[in-house]
């Protein structure tokens, strides 16, 4: 008896989390739609969010790329099927490494940063504050980070998509050997819309994931400096673990057939 | 028939999870009156004027304005009810990413009242009446000492002549001189504004120049409440402890050893 009584706590205090994040979200969705706007922190947002995460992304999108033209490479000499080197980097980027790996930096650069400042705003009374000067705190904090996070998730990882790809080429042509010209044949011909479509979707989904969470547990902290620190890991974690398991779904949806 | 008190608590009730704060407070201030509450630290008087602005909300009783009860006012009626009120919170609660005067102005720039260089100029002008010259209007709070930003703090919470102001421990933390040029700006302001004005104060001084009323609050409830020249008159064995400050009396501080 005691056994269930257990797990059926754990089961309701999942049932609520889960609400608790959708009634947030609706809210946040909500004060993203609806005026007035505040622009000055949507633009801010957005540069915070799309312009000084690019050298994260780039870097890590570049040295993946690479490394993916090295992998498959010595793997797919033993088929003697080396020419698949470039459609593999294209593939692999555009649908899965780029948005997957974008959404992972983000979450450590911009859902911790997220969390912290509005968790200390929420410790030092600040959300309160806003909420007496005629702002909502949900407008003014929370609509313009969302919005800046899905629209500029995507941005990032149509960049990191040609940086992955032509760290598959300059390993592909200086270091194994490849014909230049013919590689980069093999990459037009062999992407579709599709595949570049369905990691833009991803994006997006993982930029709305990443700003949620960031916002959600920042908005939500309480108890000081150790309180901001809890938010800030919880944001991070949880948002690596969703964007890891809506990956899995929205594939599924994409391509399965 | 009489108007309504501007501010009424009507058997308020409100606990933090097991801990009972407010156990039935009830309290009218009219309108026009400068109330100063008193009692022991911790025992609810932040809490309870924050269940006016909608920060915390009471689990039973009435919070009335105007005889409107605002209890789970939402919406665009909180919106309206709190441009008319001001608030001092007792940590500042300043924004830490904007300067001085915009943490000033923010009021007057997010309900249009005044925009741009009117702005600053009435910020600057708020400023002056707290005893701050221009020459901090620039800075963040970050760079300012702590009676600084109280003071900052304060000039946010009347820029836009609210009706009703809080303050909430106007003059802790600030020399005695700046103190009294504090109470007598809180009289000035409750004078010239014709405001309603509820100080929560451990300085007894600072009770007697800022107060026409005083109101202690002890266990949950309101003890006491009258005419600050009765403050004296040995009505009330908590208010007379409280006042002489004397450790011996009816309110028994617990210290665990
Ligand atoms: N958000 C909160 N969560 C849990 N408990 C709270 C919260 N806010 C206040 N309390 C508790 O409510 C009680 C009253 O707090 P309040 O801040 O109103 O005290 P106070 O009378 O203003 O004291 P002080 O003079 O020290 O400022 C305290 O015991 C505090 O622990
Ligand atoms: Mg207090």
């Amino acid at each position: 008896m005691n056994v269930l009584a257990r797990i059926g706590a754990v089961v309701l205090a999942f049932f609520e989390a889960v609400g608790r994040v959708a009634i947030f979200a609706g809210s946040a969705l909500y004060h993203c739609i609806a005026p007035p706007f505040h622009g000055r922190q949507v633009l801010r947002q957005l540069i915070d969010v799309g312009y000084y995460s690019l050298p994260v992304v780039a870097l890590t999108t570049l040295f993946s790329g690479m490394v993916l033209a090295l992998q498959s490479y010595t793997g797919f000499a033993r088929f003697s099927a080396e020419d698949a080197v470039a459609n593999v980097v294209v593939l692999s980027m555009t649908r899965e490494l780029a948005p997957v790996l974008a959404g992972l930096m983000v979450a450590g650069r911009i859902g911790a940063s997220m969390a912290a400042e509005i968790g200390t705003m929420r410790v030092t009374e600040q959300i309160d504050a806003l909420a007496t000067l005629s702002t909502h705190p949900m407008k003014y904090l929370v609509a313009p980070r969302i919005f800046a996070g899905v629209t500029m998730l995507p941005v990032l990882v149509l960049i990191g998509d040609v940086i992955g790809a032509l760290g598959g080429y300059l390993v592909g042509v200086y270091r194994l050997g490849f014909n230049a010209s013919a590689y980069m044949q093999q990459t037009w011909n062999f992407v579709e819309t599709m595949d570049v479509v369905s990691g833009l979707v991803k994006a997006g989904i993982f930029g709305f994931i990443v700003t949620l969470m960031g916002c959600y547990h920042g908005y939500n902290s309480r108890g000081g400096a150790q309180g901001v620190g809890v938010a800030t890991t919880n944001a991070v974690v949880s948002s690596a673990i969703l964007i890891l398991i809506a990956n899995y779904f929205v594939t599924e949806s994409f391509f399965s057939k | 028939m009489s108007a309504p008190p501007k501010i009424a608590f009507r058997d308020v009730h409100l606990a933090f999870g097991p801990k009972q704060v407010l156990k039935g407070v009830g309290l009218e201030v009219q309108k026009g009156d400068s109330l100063v509450v008193i009692g022991g630290s911790g025992s609810g008087k932040s809490v309870l004027i924050k269940t006016v602005l909608g920060i915390t909300t009471p689990d039973s009783g009435q919070v009335l304005v105007d005889g409107v009860d605002v209890v789970g006012a939402r919406g665009r009626d909180r919106e309206a009810l709190n441009n008319r009120i001001g608030m001092l919170f007792q940590g500042g609660a300043l924004f830490d990413s904007l300067t001085v005067w915009e943490n000033v102005a923010f009021g007057l720039i997010q309900t249009g009242a005044a925009k741009g260089k009117a702005a600053r100029a009435k910020a600057i002008e708020t400023l002056a009446r707290v005893g701050l010259d221009e020459a901090v209007a620039d800075l963040l709070p970050v760079e300012l000492s702590g009676g600084m930003q109280k003071r900052v703090a304060l000039a946010r919470a009347i820029a836009d002549q609210p009706e009703i102001i809080f303050f909430d421990e106007p003059t802790t933390g600030l020399d005695p001189i700046m103190s009294d040029v504090i109470n007598h700006l809180i009289v000035e302001c409750v004078r010239d504004l014709g405001a309603t004005a509820i100080t929560i104060t451990h300085d007894m001084r600072s009770a007697r120049t800022i107060a026409n009323r005083v109101a202690m609050i002890y266990d949950g409830k309101i003890v006491w409440d009258g005419p600050v020249d009765k403050l004296d008159a040995g009505e009330n064995p908590y208010v007379d402890q409280f006042v002489h400050g004397r450790a011996e009396g009816p309110i028994q501080m617990t210290v665990r050893r």
